[in-house]
């Protein structure tokens, strides 16, 4: 076909040159590739191959684990983490251990509770109409996708003001609604775009075969939709784990979180490059792995309502 | 709140249902209840606090409990009230519920506290200022310089696409290994900003030991630093945070890449159109809607844009940086002058909803154009 589109040129000379053009655009994509692959994973190598070395390796911008320097436990043992201080007492461990705890819960769980309600949202809205005064389905959907544009500085100082009257302030619970909130409409967002795609036939089918709206959904729908789900949950729960800006205004000593930790630390002069790397290593290591090991879901998340 | 059915449903009910008076009286019953008992506890409340009674209730907790009590006695109602109807209502309920409670109130609240002046550190305590905060921000001029940095930030996302959508072809092409590249190229948007400013910004851009002052130095730059020239600074910030993001627009891209009709791209193909002609001529068209949806929603986050500025440089050298949010977030945490705060978040946000609605108008009318 191409060599029709070519009158001037014979088979044998248009062969070639496709053939060393096609090298040479392999060439340039991999070499792109490596190009972009290198620039995401060298500060993440950075960061980790730091985290094992002393001041003058860091200073002599070692690279290479083993040729350039010897690897050390030091950041690890600042922090309690290392093989040898690992079954020590250590206050910087346990400092670390409650914030990641901190971190978990509040992610874990304002995931959780968005998935729950966002879900049932999504679904009314995508098989019934609703009537809220003057307010459709439309308008009803719109409320909750337009609090995505609400900027996080504008809940925050009310929030911190009203938590304090409601002794809300510097817990979990109130990092959990906070953070429900933030990340709903992303979950309505996919859901919505997770339910439009089952036939309705599924649920009309049970209808006529005596479940109820609830039931159908529970037993019908639900099993269907459940990858979407779990799409929505880890999407919520990498904005929830990275947040910083409520947990650094409304948590201080009990519910603070781990970037809050990771950031205080940053602030402090004087501090070891190879600690600090240690931390930010810790504080990274379980997205990393959820990022290697659930891939498949995030990015259906993040695609869903993007092409239609 | 009354959810009424109208026509329309996409799932269509069999036979309805008759509910039985003493039914529809409970739920009313349920509901007024409930009302009543967050009325009484909002009086107590407020009785307490002014000191006409003292119960010594020191926070404003039972209140909460009363609404969550409220909502869940609403919700009842509703199945009771309205059988078939109100079941199907309590698919939005909570949400609605939730996000009103933890949206309209904290607005309303807000929008008062941004007529105050109300200093956490100042003993004075709350007190009514009307307009005067507005007067300051309108000669404040660190907000307008926050202001024309966001616009900054905000065209960076052009050049972010460009990059996301180099990417996305690169990984729709004819490759090996595309999983591997797929994971590693996702990675950047795994990580928190907070984790980013220490692993980038103070470690790498570190201007005595980091590999990039390294690099620069290579390069012929004799002093590299990343954070000390206005221009400088504020493109390493943009650097930072287009790391982090462009995943999020690459990936939508990719999906929209992968979605294209294969007859147009073969029909391209054997019209004679080579690569450069079928990307400007066939592609880029076809993903204008995808590609905009990608743009608007890495603009509202770009918006959003706190963290890194945050911990790396503070709104420094001389507000170069500062986004609103990292202004803001100073003027609370070094200042503690809330209703100020509050006011300038308050216009940030209607500066924002402007910005936005103009924005989907204008996308809309161009989408329409092309499709």
């Amino acid at each position: 076909m191409k060599t029709a589109a070519l009158p001037l040129r014979t088979v044998a000379e248009s062969r070639v040159a496709t053939r060393g053009s096609w090298v040479t655009s392999k060439l340039l994509i991999y070499g792109a590739l490596i190009l972009w692959a290198f620039i995401c994973l060298f500060p993440i190598y950075w960061t980790v191959s730091t985290s094992f070395k002393t001041a003058p390796n860091v200073m002599a911008g070692a690279l290479l684990p083993w040729v350039d320097f010897a690897p050390d436990w030091r950041g690890w043992r600042s922090l309690g983490l290392s093989p040898d201080t690992i079954g020590e007492t250590s206050t910087v461990r346990e400092e670390f251990v409650k914030r990641f705890a901190n971190s978990v819960v509040s992610s874990l769980s304002a995931s959780f509770l968005a998935v729950w309600i966002g879900s049932l949202a999504a679904y009314g809205l995508s098989r019934f109409s609703y009537r809220f005064g003057p307010l459709r389905n439309k308008d009803i959907a719109f409320f909750f996708l337009s609090q995505l544009i609400l900027p996080p500085v504008v809940l925050a100082l009310p929030f911190l003001v009203l938590y304090k009257e409601l002794a809300l302030l510097d817990t979990s619970i109130g990092l959990i609604l906070l953070y429900t909130l933030m990340v709903l409409p992303i979950v309505v967002w996919v859901m919505r775009d997770q339910f439009g795609a089952i036939p309705i036939e599924l649920e009309e089918a049970a209808l006529v075969d005596g479940l109820s709206v609830w039931g159908a959904f529970l037993r019908i729908v639900l099993p269907l939709a459940l990858p979407g789900m779990v799409a929505a949950f880890i999407l919520s729960l990498i904005l929830c784990w990275n947040e910083y800006f409520f947990a650094a205004l409304l948590t201080s000593t009990d519910a603070k979180t781990l970037p809050v930790m990771v950031a205080s630390q940053t602030g402090s002069q004087g501090i070891n490059w190879w600690s600090m790397a240690a931390l930010s290593t810790a504080a990274i290591a379980p997205l990393v792995l959820v990022g290697i090991f659930l891939e498949r879901y995030i990015i259906r998340g993040m695609t869903a309502g993007a092409v239609k | 709140m009354a959810a009424a059915q109208i026509e329309g449903d996409q799932l269509h009910i069999v036979g309805a249902q008759e509910l039985s008076p003493a039914r529809r009286m409970a739920g009313r019953a349920l509901l007024l209840l409930a009302s009543l008992a967050l009325l009484a506890t909002l009086l107590v409340q407020i009785l307490d606090k002014s000191g006409t009674v003292t119960l010594g209730i020191a926070t404003w907790r039972p209140l909460l409990y009363a609404f969550l009590l409220w909502a869940i006695a609403l919700c009842f109602a509703q199945a009771l009230i309205r059988g078939e109807m109100g079941l199907r209502a309590l698919f939005v309920l909570p949400a609605v519920l939730f996000t009103v409670a933890m949206v309209i109130f904290p607005m309303l609240f807000g929008l008062y506290v941004a007529l105050t002046d109300w200093n956490l550190s100042a003993f004075a305590g709350r007190r009514f200022n009307g307009l005067d905060n507005f007067r300051q921000m309108i000669q404040d001029p660190f907000y307008w310089n926050a202001l024309r940095n966001m616009v900054w930030y905000v065209l960076a996302v052009l050049a972010e696409y460009a990059i996301a959508f180099g990417l996305a072809l690169l990984l729709n092409a004819q490759i090996r290994a595309r999983k591997f590249f797929r994971v590693v190229f996702l990675m950047p948007l795994m990580l928190s900003p907070v984790a980013v400013s220490w692993m980038v910004g103070k470690s790498l851009m570190e201007n005595r030991f980091g590999p990039l002052a390294r690099l620069a130095r290579e390069l012929g730059w004799q002093s590299p630093a990343f954070f000390t020239d206005p221009l400088i600074a504020r493109a390493s910030i943009m650097v930072m945070d287009a790391w982090t993001f462009i995943p999020l627009m690459m990936v939508m891209l990719l999906a929209g890449l992968q979605a294209l009709p294969k007859e147009v791209m073969e029909a391209a193909e054997v019209d004679g159109a080579n690569g450069w002609q079928r990307f400007w001529k066939v592609v880029f068209p076809l993903m204008m809607p995808v590609s905009i949806t990608a743009i608007v929603i890495r603009i509202i986050f770009k918006l959003k844009l706190a963290d890194i500025i945050i911990n790396v440089t503070a709104g420094g050298p001389g507000g170069a940086t500062d986004s609103v949010t990292s202004f803001i977030f100073r003027e609370y945490r070094d200042r503690s002058n809330v209703g100020y705060g509050t006011l300038l978040a308050m216009v940030y946000l209607v500066l924002i909803i402007v910005f936005v609605t103009g924005l989907l108008g204008l996308v809309n009318r161009r989408m329409r154009r092309v499709t």
